[in-house]
Formats: structure tokens, sequence, C-alpha cells
């Protein structure tokens, strides 16, 4: 049962499992576990990235695609959900045909950048991507009477899912049961069920082929696979997930805006998540995802702690200053990718006898 | 009475800037028929090859499958009308596992490539047709292997299982036993009589070896510089002086 809903794609090493496990409870249950806002924050943070990075994962760890507008499908997600919640008011309603259509444009822009684009060579296609994204940022920049250029959009979501509404008057656990709870997990499941879905299609017949295109597509196209079909509907595959991730940062955060869906900086953020995780390996996701975003939320705050507690040190309380964690983040991937070069998945994997 | 032939090449040519590498060459196959290709290195056997299966596009003339025009088609479209192709490079998919490679072509043949949404493993059918394969060319005790990590000489193998597998009615084999350790020769050799003979195949095969080409081939076909310069019965193409001269450059050997 359990093996069904992983697609027969067990995590295959025992540290593997375990932490897998550690993540998947402490997201289940972070409202109780770590209470606070900032906590909530990052664990639904997490789980969207997640889903984001395993659809970038299937492009690139699974196809060997290189794609640089996967924010751009994140984007149009996002917005998809912000603008039919802000034209026509907080409902269900406009929550659902939003997002639908937010995932439809995204299928129709990757199947038109992957037919026009993915017969050519790989590295033609990750250019016709970086343009493609980068006009649509200035796109969504100037557009300011529909988007709200850079300030971006804020809106209103259904009642029952905004902190003014308490499912129950007492505490649980001494957390309020709001609908900021149900958001999150609205979130949580939602980003559960497009984890296993992808899971699923990796572990495919279809899934198995994008390997072998990967691999080889001469070879490919020499024992019957129409080695184009299978990039493409790997790219709009990918795309639907992106969006349908956007869709959910949509809902979580009540804004939609240019820094927090289509920067280049996120761009590089999922692709460095792939390479941290391990390419190929969708668990690869879970694990970059949740490495990174704890490492971009909380390296700052135990630099602070760190600095403290050598400030009477002279050169290492400067180098541990909290304003110099981006160089240590730098420091922590630099190493990773030295020590791990097939990612944690890969070496942990490896590592079973 | 004969019967249509299977293949059909007609003024078949290709140009690379001012070289022709295949110079109008007409030559048809018969079902059931097995037909050495020969020549020196550079003669255009193996870029005849890839205008027949189409990873090269022909400048002139046409290739026909059963009175079929299939000189435009890709090489995919081609494969599913019944030309199958081993490759003289050794060219797997070197991250995966032997069974998988060999499973892939299984489940082309079955049309399970969009499959999207059921587990792969649980096609046995397809798993047990590919350990078939596996086992007739002596490969299943390296099934959970990955092909980079293979000898050479199980790469070739897997490389005509995987030809095997794909199961068409025109098969290619590029020089299938070079590289091959002499005691696996005669393992593939047989397979592709057994091909001939029990599945009614039409076989073109690319060899060097005048003992493999003498037990295999009913017929000869000679290229020389691009183009066709002699085809018929082994014995006498091989006794021919052109042949002797272009493409052995030597007297003839001993039987």
């Amino acid at each position: 049962m359990l093996t069904r809903l992983l697609s027969g794609d067990t995590p295959r090493s025992g540290l593997l499992t375990l932490l897998l496990v550690a993540v998947l409870i402490s997201l289940a249950f972070a409202p109780f576990l770590f209470p606070g806002t900032k906590s909530l924050e990052t664990a639904a943070r997490i789980c969207i990235f997640i889903v984001l990075v395993a659809s970038y994962d299937l492009l690139l760890g699974y196809s060997g695609i290189v794609s640089f507008a996967h924010t751009m499908f994140f984007g149009i997600g996002a917005y998809g959900t912000a603008l039919a919640l802000s034209t026509s008011g907080p409902s269900y309603w406009s929550l659902t045909w939003g997002t639908l259509a937010g995932a439809f444009v995204a299928a129709v822009f990757a199947l038109a950048i992957g037919l026009f684009s993915l017969r050519v060579k790989a590295i033609f296609f990750a250019m016709v991507t970086l343009a493609v994204a980068s006009a649509f940022a200035v796109f969504v920049s100037q557009m300011s009477w529909l988007t709200g250029g850079e300030d971006g959009l804020n809106y209103k979501i259904p009642r029952e899912l905004t902190p003014a509404f308490k499912l129950v008057n007492d505490k649980v656990f001494g957390v309020r049961i709001n609908g900021k709870l149900l958001a999150y997990y609205l979130v949580f499941f939602a980003s559960l069920t497009l984890f296993l879905v992808m899971l699923r299609i990796v572990n495919s017949p279809f899934g198995r082929t994008l390997k072998a295109v990967r691999d080889n597509a001469f070879r490919a196209e020499a024992i019957g696979y129409k080695v184009v079909w299978y990039r493409t509907t790997a790219t709009v595959l990918s795309a639907v997930m992106a969006a349908l991730a956007g869709s959910l940062l949509a809902i979580w955060l009540r804004y939609t805006g240019p820094a927090t869906t289509l920067s280049m900086e996120i761009m590089i953020d999922i692709l460095l998540m792939v390479v941290i995780g391990g390419m190929g390996t969708l668990y690869g996701a879970v694990l970059g995802a949740t490495l990174f975003i704890l490492a971009q939320t909380y390296l700052q705050n135990l630099m602070g702690v760190a600095a403290e507690a050598t400030s009477a040190v002279p050169l290492v309380s400067t180098l541990v200053a909290p304003e110099r964690w981006l160089l240590w983040l730098g420091v922590l991937f630099i190493l990773s990718v030295y020590f791990f070069p097939s990612g944690i998945v890969g070496r942990l994997r490896a590592g079973r006898a | 009475m004969t019967e249509r032939p299977i293949l059909e090449t007609r003024d078949l040519t290709i140009r690379f800037g001012g070289h022709v590498a295949v110079d109008h060459v007409s030559c048809s196959f018969d079902r059931g028929t097995l037909t050495a290709i020969v020549g020196p290195n550079g003669a255009g056997k193996t870029t005849y090859f890839n205008l027949i299966s189409g990873q090269l596009k022909a400048t002139g003339g046409t290739v026909a499958l059963n009175g079929e025009d299939i000189t435009r088609h890709s090489v995919p479209d081609r494969t599913d009308r019944g030309i199958g192709r081993a490759f003289q490079l050794t060219n797997l998919f070197p991250t995966l596992s032997v069974r998988e490679n060999v499973r892939l072509v299984v489940q082309s043949r079955a049309r399970k490539g969009f499959d999207l949404f059921s587990i792969a493993e649980s096609h046995i059918e397809l798993l047990e047709r590919a350990d078939h394969v596996l086992a007739e060319v002596r490969l299943i005790d390296q099934a959970e292997q990955i092909v980079s990590a293979l000898p050479h000489g199980d790469q070739r193998k897997l490389e005509v299982a995987l030809l095997i597998a794909l199961g068409p009615q025109v098969l290619m084999f590029d020089e299938p036993t070079a590289g091959m350790s002499v005691d696996e020769v005669p393992v593939i050799l047989e397979l592709i009589r057994k091909l001939k003979a029990d599945m009614d195949r039409t076989i073109l095969l690319v060899e060097h070896k005048m003992d493999v080409i003498r037990s295999l081939a009913d017929r000869i076909v000679v290229l020389h510089n691009g183009e066709l310069v002699a085809d018929g019965d082994p014995a006498e193409v091989i006794a021919l002086p052109v042949v002797q001269e272009a493409y052995l450059g030597k007297a003839p050997e001993a039987a």
C-alpha cells in the first residue's frame, strides 16, 4: 500500500528514509511542533518549494532539459490565482478558476516554447527560455494597471482561510485553530498530493522513457520514441506543476509580486536546491528545498548567536557577524556540491551496502 | 512469380558538400534473406544504413518498405513500420540497467511510452519479455548491472539484444561481432541465423570477417566509393576480380 503510494520508488537507504520521515512529520505537525508565525511561514514555504523544485527536477534531472523559465511558470500560476481573487472577489470559485487558468496558460506557453525550440540543441532551448522569462518579467512589471507592476497585488482570500476565522474558540495544544491553520493544511496536503503525483509520473512508463531520452536521444528515436513529443510533454507537465505551486504561494501569502515569484534569484535558488538534493531523484527536491530554506531563514539568527558567543574573539566574531550570512550560505553550497556531486540523495543511496 | 521485395532503395544518394558518400544505389531485399554488405572502410556501408533507417536524409533517390515510400519519414516512424538497427559504435542508455535498456525497447513496441499514471514495474509482461531476450543473448546474469559499468563485449551483446527485442521486419546489423571475445561470436551468429530462418526476417549485415559472411549470407552486395559495384551469390561475388581488388585487396584466402 505504502509502496504503491510511492509508486514503487522507495528511498532505498535507511538514513534517507529517516530524513524523509522527519521532514514529513515536521511539516505535517508544524503548527503544533513549532508554534509561531515565522516558523509557520517557513513550513509553508518549504511545502511549496518542494513542489516547485520537484517539478524542475522533472525537467533537469529526468529529462536532461535545462530551462530558465521555471519561475515564469511559477509566476503565471501565482498571478492567475491573484488576478482571479482580486478581480472577481475572494470566493472559492475565483480561487479555483484562477488556479486552473494559471495552469492552463502555463501549459500553453510551455507547449509553444517546447515545440518551437526542443528540436534543436539543448543550449538553444536554455537561451530561449532565458529570453522568454526575462521578457515576461519585464512585461509583468510594465503592465502595472493589471498586475500592480513592481508593487504586485494584494488581495483577499476566502474568509475561512484567514486568521480572522476561528474554527474552535479554545486553543488546542496551545495553538489557535483558525483560518491560517486551515490555509497551512491546504498548502500541505496540496503539496503532498502534487509530490506523489510527480513521483508516479517519473516511475511510469513515460518517466522511464524520459530517462532514456536524457541518456541517449539518438538511440531513443531508433527504438521508436518520438523524442520531441516526450520532451515537450515533460516541459508542459513541469510547467503545470510549477504553476500550481505558484497558486499555492498566492493563496498562502495573499500577495503576489515579481520579487516573490518571477525573480531570477528564485530561479537560481531552485537550481541549487535540485543540485544539492540530487538530480533525477524527486526525494532530492524534498531535502534540497528543506535544507536550503531552513538555511536561508535561520542562518542569520544562528550566526547572530555565534557572533555574540564569540564577541570576545576579534577575528572570528567579525567572520560570523549576522550580516555575512550570504557568504556562509555560499560556502555551504560550494562544500555540499564538492562533497556530494550527486546530491544528498545520490550520496546516501551510494552509501548503502 | 516473385514476391515483392520487403525493402528497396532506388538511386539512393547522399552528398556531403562535394563528396558523394552513397551514389545512386539501387538494391532490393527479399523476405527471409540475409544480405552481407561489404566494402573497404569509407565505402559508404554505414551511411547506406543511416539512409535506410533515417538517421540521415537522402539527397536523392527513394527508400521503400513494403512498397511504401518512406524516404521522408522520421526515424521513429520508420522504426514503427518495421526497420530496426543495431549500431557499429555501442549506442546504449548508459546510466540505466541492462534489463531497463531492453525493457524500454519492449515498452516501445507495446506502445506504452505515453502511459503516465501506471507504475512501470507493474507491467510484468514487459519485464518477462525483456528477460527472455536477455536469456537469449546470455546477458541475464548481468541484468541488474548499470550499462556504463559493463565490459565492452557485453555491451555489444546488449546492442544486439535491443534489436532482437525490437523484432522488426528488417534488421540491420553493423559489425555485430566487432570487439567481442572469440567464444561469444558464435552465440551472436547463431541468434542471427535463427532470426532469419525461424522468424523469416530480412537481415542486412555489414561485416568484415569473411568466414562470418560465408557461413551466413545468401547474397553479397559490394559498395566501393559509395557505388554498388557487385551484387550476387556469395561464392561468385567473392571470386570477382573487382572484389578481390577493391575489398580484400589481396589474393583470395583459402576457405
